[in-house]
């Protein structure tokens, strides 16, 4: 399809990015406030041959997409806080059978049911740690309309490439706003699909790993036959409760993340490179940064932003490096302190401000421009 | 191969992963026996072993999905009709069976079950019904008879819960092809399992079984074969009788049979004339 812009919202953003990188499955359960994902998906996947289905709870929208994941299909399901608390059995799963899924999360206040259409940044943490066990995740933070499309495909293409379930962590603003929305022509895009094996169904190992640490991916009904188990499993899959076999598979588990972490973290530094004031933000809250920071540099305050656009992995050694570049960093975020720690745990004895907003309204321009001109 | 080889090879071993046994199933269970009734209606019908998929839950019947030599999921514990409706949606060109415990699919799983029954897929859906929790070493559950001891209701208490009748509420929450047979019926359920595949629905066959580590040691039930003795003592037979009669009572009556049957539009075809649809009103 030729390029297309629509005046849009986040949400909607979101789903036509899915379905640009070919998600053909959605799976999922009305919730305030990504309904309008499950909405448009309703209307639009039919239209190309996909299946929209409405679960009866998120725990079988999120198991379901793993199991349309494992027809080859790429698939995706779309919730909000209480939501995403279910679906964390699934996530683990996931995990453990190494299944390439997208999972949307348009944060609203909590805990609990919390402020269903108002936004918040709380469940960063949870995307982090949800499930139990020891995982590595990846979770991407879009501040606009335009990056709801385009970190929709991203998370698409790390997903395939990884085999992890890939959250879009965007917070209810970015969600429910509406902008201008460029899809561009299909032959821009860059799509990325999973590896399917090359050898034998004989010879096939399901979760023999390749150099890059990911296993090439079977699908049900194509000849090769697979076991696959959330229990801990060998290189056949079979089950096994040997000390060695869990130690090498959630190593390996972690290490496909974490050692490519380089490649997978996206930043935007902006008017960072003389800044003695660095504030770290991600989605809502780091635009009201960038316009905070324009009015303190028309007072002379040499401050600038550095904006997650993806929060896990977390970006540890761009946070080292600017710990030891500036005199004071500033933490902007819509909770009451979730990456702050994380910030604080890399920044050695560089002071960090955390500006903290617990509520339905992010930080706004001036409060944030408050904030720098009293550590300025 | 001497004669001593080809008496050890089970005709069904070829569809097994036989590197895997011994496998984990107490003596007397009726878990393998159900296992192999899968296999011969599979064989019977001679379906493509390739285009089948075979998902499971948790809990001892759990296990049976890793014993199959095709695609099969081991899923989380209730989540097998979940996996299994995503797996069927996104490629409806799969045979899937889902082979689960009661606990799994009844309590945990309850609500994917009436939802899956409700939607009619076209997925066929084999419970073993052992009237208790047995991996995880006996504890009473949604099927569990009121007054029975476990080891979370124990002596003098018994359950003080009441019991779901399995077939009762498949049948009511919409299943098209609903059975029951105990695992002695060794024929009689096969070719209900074989109908059930065959059957374009959601197909739900229970098998009552024994479970005679758990369930039957705190019930003074007897060992397996005392147990799957009495379990072909108090089957009654009853083909076509209403769904909401099927009586399931472990001393005295276990009516068994298949006793819905019927045609109804199924939830994968359906969706693909809605495609058609919108993309002629697209086109349009
Ligand atoms: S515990 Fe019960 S159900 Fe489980 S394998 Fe043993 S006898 Fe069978």
């Amino acid at each position: 399809m030729p390029e297309r812009i629509m005046f849009t919202m986040g949400d909607v953003a979101c789903a036509e990015g899915a379905l640009s990188a070919g998600c053909r499955y959605f799976g999922g359960y009305p919730i305030t406030p990504a309904t309008e994902i499950a909405e448009w998906m309703s209307r639009r996947m039919p239209e190309l041959g996909g299946a929209y289905v409405q679960y009866e709870d998120e725990i079988a929208s999120i198991t379901s997409v793993i199991g349309a994941s494992w027809t080859g299909t790429k698939a995706m399901t779309a919730t909000s806080g209480p939501g995403i608390s279910l679906m964390q059995e699934a996530v683990g799963l996931a995990v453990m059978t190494e299944t390439p899924l997208v999972i949307v999360n348009i944060m609203r206040g909590g805990p609990s049911t919390g402020q269903p259409t108002r936004g918040q940044q709380g469940d960063v943490m949870q995307a982090k740690w949800g499930s139990h066990g020891d995982y590595q995740i990846i979770a991407l933070t879009p501040a606009s309309v335009q990056e709801m499309f385009d970190q929709t495909v991203q998370a698409f293409n790390l997903a395939e490439q990884y085999r992890v379930p890939v959250f879009v962590l965007a917070d209810e603003t970015v969600g429910h706003m509406r902008e201008r929305l460029v899809i561009p022509d299909e032959k821009d895009l860059k799509i990325v699909s999973r590896k399917k094996p090359t050898v034998s169904p004989e010879e096939y190992l399901p979760f023999k790993a390749d150099e890059d640490l990911v296993p090439p991916m079977a699908t049900f009904g194509s000849g090769y036959q697979f076991y696959a188990t959330g229990l801990t499993h060998d290189e056949r899959g079979y089950p096994s409760d040997k000390e060695h076999i869990q130690i090498e598979l959630i190593t390996r588990l972690s290490d496909k993340i974490r050692k490519n972490s380089d490649k997978i973290i996206d930043l935007e530094r902006f008017q960072l490179d003389d800044a003695d004031i660095a504030v770290i933000a991600y989605g809502t809250p780091s635009r009201s940064a960038k316009r905070a920071i324009r009015m303190a540099r028309e007072e002379g305050i040499k401050v600038g932003l550095l904006r997650l656009k993806t929060v896990w992995p977390f970006p540890e050694k761009t946070i080292m490096d600017l710990a030891g570049e500036v005199k004071q960093i500033i933490v902007a975020e819509q909770n009451l302190g979730q990456v702050y720690h994380m910030v604080r745990a890399y920044t050695g004895t560089t002071p960090v401000r955390l500006m903290a907003k617990p509520a339905g309204m992010p930080q706004l321009p001036h409060e944030i421009f408050d904030v720098i001109k009293e550590v300025a | 191969m001497t004669a001593a080889e080809k008496v050890l090879t089970h005709p069904m071993a070829k569809y097994m992963r036989t590197d895997r046994l011994p496998w984990i199933y107490c003596p007397g269970c009726s878990i393998g026996i159900v296992t192999n009734m899968i296999a011969r209606a599979i064989e019977k019908l001679d379906i493509d072993f390739e285009k089948i998929a075979i998902v499971s839950g948790i809990g001892c019947t759990g296990r049976v999905s890793g014993y199959f030599k095709t695609g099969t999921f081991h899923t989380t514990h209730g989540r097998s009709i979940a996996f299994a409706e995503g797996l069927k949606i996104a490629n409806p060109e799969l045979e899937v069976i889902v082979v689960s415990g009661d606990g799994d699919i009844a309590a945990i799983g309850g609500n994917h079950l009436i939802h899956a029954c409700r939607r009619n897929i076209d997925i066929t859906v084999v419970c073993v019904n052992n009237f208790n929790y047995g991996m995880t070493g006996g504890q009473f559950g949604p099927t569990t008879e009121h007054g029975r001891y476990t080891q979370t209701s124990p002596r003098p208490l018994g359950d003080i819960e009441w019991p779901f009748n399995l077939v009762k509420l498949a049948a009511s929450s919409g299943a098209t092809f609903v059975a029951r047979w105990t695992a002695v019926q060794v024929r009689r359920a096969t070719r209900s399992i074989e109908r059930g595949i065959a059957h374009k629905g959601f197909s739900f066959i229970e098998i009552v079984g024994a479970c005679p580590t758990s369930y039957g040691r705190s019930n003074q039930l007897g060992d397996g074969v005392a147990m799957h003795r009495h379990l072909l003592e108090v089957a009654d037979i009853q083909n076509g009788l209403p769904p909401h009669e099927a009586e399931l009572e472990y001393n005295s009556r276990i009516v068994c049979g298949e006793f819905v049957d019927i045609e109804k539009p199924e939830y994968t075809e359906v969706l693909r004339e809605a495609q058609a649809k919108m993309q002629q009103q697209k086109r349009k």
